[in-house]
């Protein structure tokens, strides 16, 4: 059947007006239980980041804020690495903060294509049962194939020995660049250690295997078929472990843990 | 007429089944199917796209410009699919994880394309829901069988439940590592053609 030009076009303004109305429709009446669903997920990562959950494990909601009792969340200035005035985790927008040029700045040019740098930045501290601090969990992100890729690092006490390492949410290839989701992938972080004597950022995602802690304290295995994606990850831990990132905050770390030691 | 309701309903199953006799959709069934879990929930998925899509395109049928006609089935289904992942994210949030792309890939997935232009276009509204949900189990019955096989060989489980104690873990099963990979799943889709074919003499290509 011949139709004019006009139905034509009455015809596929029509089916996208619908189409448009029942998307938007679908999206806006789930997004409160999708927000819900991933904050609980960043919480969870943050827990396998810091070795309190494993990822075979499911948790439910009540599970992982009993698990999270253990954890402080604060805000820092990330410039200072002091803990920040007048900003509670509660209300803590990051989309906000990074977009407002008052309370973040353009990132110098980096190989993780970072953008922006924001002044807050929420970090967590996780305490055993003698309320002494075990381990920091902080928040990095970074460019990889095709995607930003955001996750967790959880260092020791000391600031320097990595503890665990997982991603949350990224859009790698599944099977190449996906597999830094890969749990036996990310159990071979624990006890590298992110810097060298004189305390320059060294840890790295090679090519190849790595081997032990003991035998190449600095060095990742790379992930097969993902030179890319590993290269991402190796370049936003130079970031946001480095001078623009949480420098300072480590360094006040790292200075209170060589006190406490003696 | 009930005949060949029933027809149109379970021929896909054996007799034409869009992954086994047509060949459409491998993309999808070879990346979901490590685990039980993650093929079910994509076969729910995959059936809830090509029911309604069917449905949808025909009752358009008749009104639908043939100027326009593969955008405009094209609409309907990505309108479908995106409904099912917004769906998938709020209430099977960890699941929908894994599947990552996939869900969103269903709009490619030939099967539901090719059943709206090939039958939707040309049958009414109930045949085309019953083609729909027919197609729809012929793709799930091969997804749940590769699933099974590549869940229970590859990593000795099923819905994640340990069936086989793996020898890593103090049992004595070794994981067919080759199940967990996308080869593992030709295999297993190639053996169930060559079974089927075996069979049903019928569904053998001529050689040209």
């Amino acid at each position: 059947m011949q139709h004019s030009v006009a139905y034509t076009i009455a015809f596929a303004s029509l089916t996208c007006l619908i189409c448009a109305i029942l998307v938007s429709t679908s999206a806006v009446s789930l997004r409160d239980i999708q927000q819900m669903n991933a904050d609980l997920d960043k919480r969870r990562n943050v827990l396998l980041a810091a070795g309190l959950a494993k990822s075979s494990e499911k948790l439910n909601a009540v599970e992982i804020t009993k698990r999270f009792q253990r954890i402080k969340t604060t805000v820092i200035d990330i410039t200072s690495g002091q803990p920040a005035q007048g900003i509670d985790f509660k209300n803590y927008d990051s989309k906000k903060i990074s977009n407002d040029p008052l309370t973040s700045r353009t990132a110098p040019v980096n190989a993780a294509r970072v953008s922006r740098i924001p002044r807050y930045i929420i970090v967590y501290q996780v305490f055993n049962a003698a309320q002494q601090l075990e381990m920091i969990v902080l928040p990095i992100e970074g460019y990889g194939l095709w995607s930003t890729l955001y996750g967790f690092i959880a260092l020791d006490a000391d600031g320097k020995t990595v503890h665990g390492l997982t991603y949350y949410k990224h859009g790698e290839t599944p099977g190449l660049g996906g597999e830094v989701d890969n749990p036996s992938w990310k159990a071979r972080w624990t006890d590298r250690i992110i810097v060298d004597d004189t305390g320059d950022i060294v840890i790295e995602v090679i090519k190849g295997t790595a081997g032990s802690p003991k035998e190449s304290p600095h060095f990742v295995d790379g992930l097969s078929g993902a030179t890319i994606t590993s290269r991402g990850v190796t370049n936003m831990l130079h970031f946001w472990l480095g001078e623009n990132g949480f420098e300072p905050y480590l360094k006040i770390l790292r200075a209170t843990h060589e006190t406490s030691k003696k | 007429m009930k005949n060949s309701a029933r027809k149109t309903l379970l021929d896909p199953l054996l007799e034409n089944n869009p992954i086994a006799l047509q060949v459409l959709g491998i993309c999808s069934a070879l990346a979901v199917t490590t685990k039980m879990e993650t093929s079910v929930v994509m076969c729910g998925a995959v059936i809830f796209v090509l029911t309604f899509s069917n449905l949808f395109v025909s009752l358009l049928r008749n009104n639908i410009p043939n100027s326009i006609r593969i955008i405009v089935q094209l609409t309907i289904i990505a309108s479908l699919v995106i409904i099912a992942d917004q769906f998938l994210k709020a209430y099977f949030f960890d699941i929908s994880k894994q599947l990552s792309v996939f869900v969103g890939l269903i709009i490619t997935n030939c099967i539901i394309m090719g059943r709206a232009e090939a039958f939707a276009m040309q049958n009414g509204p109930a045949p085309s829901l019953l083609d729909g949900l027919g197609n729809g189990f012929g793709y799930s019955f091969i997804l749940i069988i590769t699933g099974f096989l590549r869940e229970l060989l590859g990593s000795g489980k099923l819905f994640g439940h340990t069936i086989l104690p793996l020898v890593t873990e103090g049992g004595w099963y070794t994981p067919n590592g080759l199940m967990v990979t996308s080869a593992g799943a030709f295999f297993i889709i190639g053996f169930f053609i060559w079974v089927l074919r075996t069979f049903k003499k019928e569904q053998i290509e001529e050689e040209g």
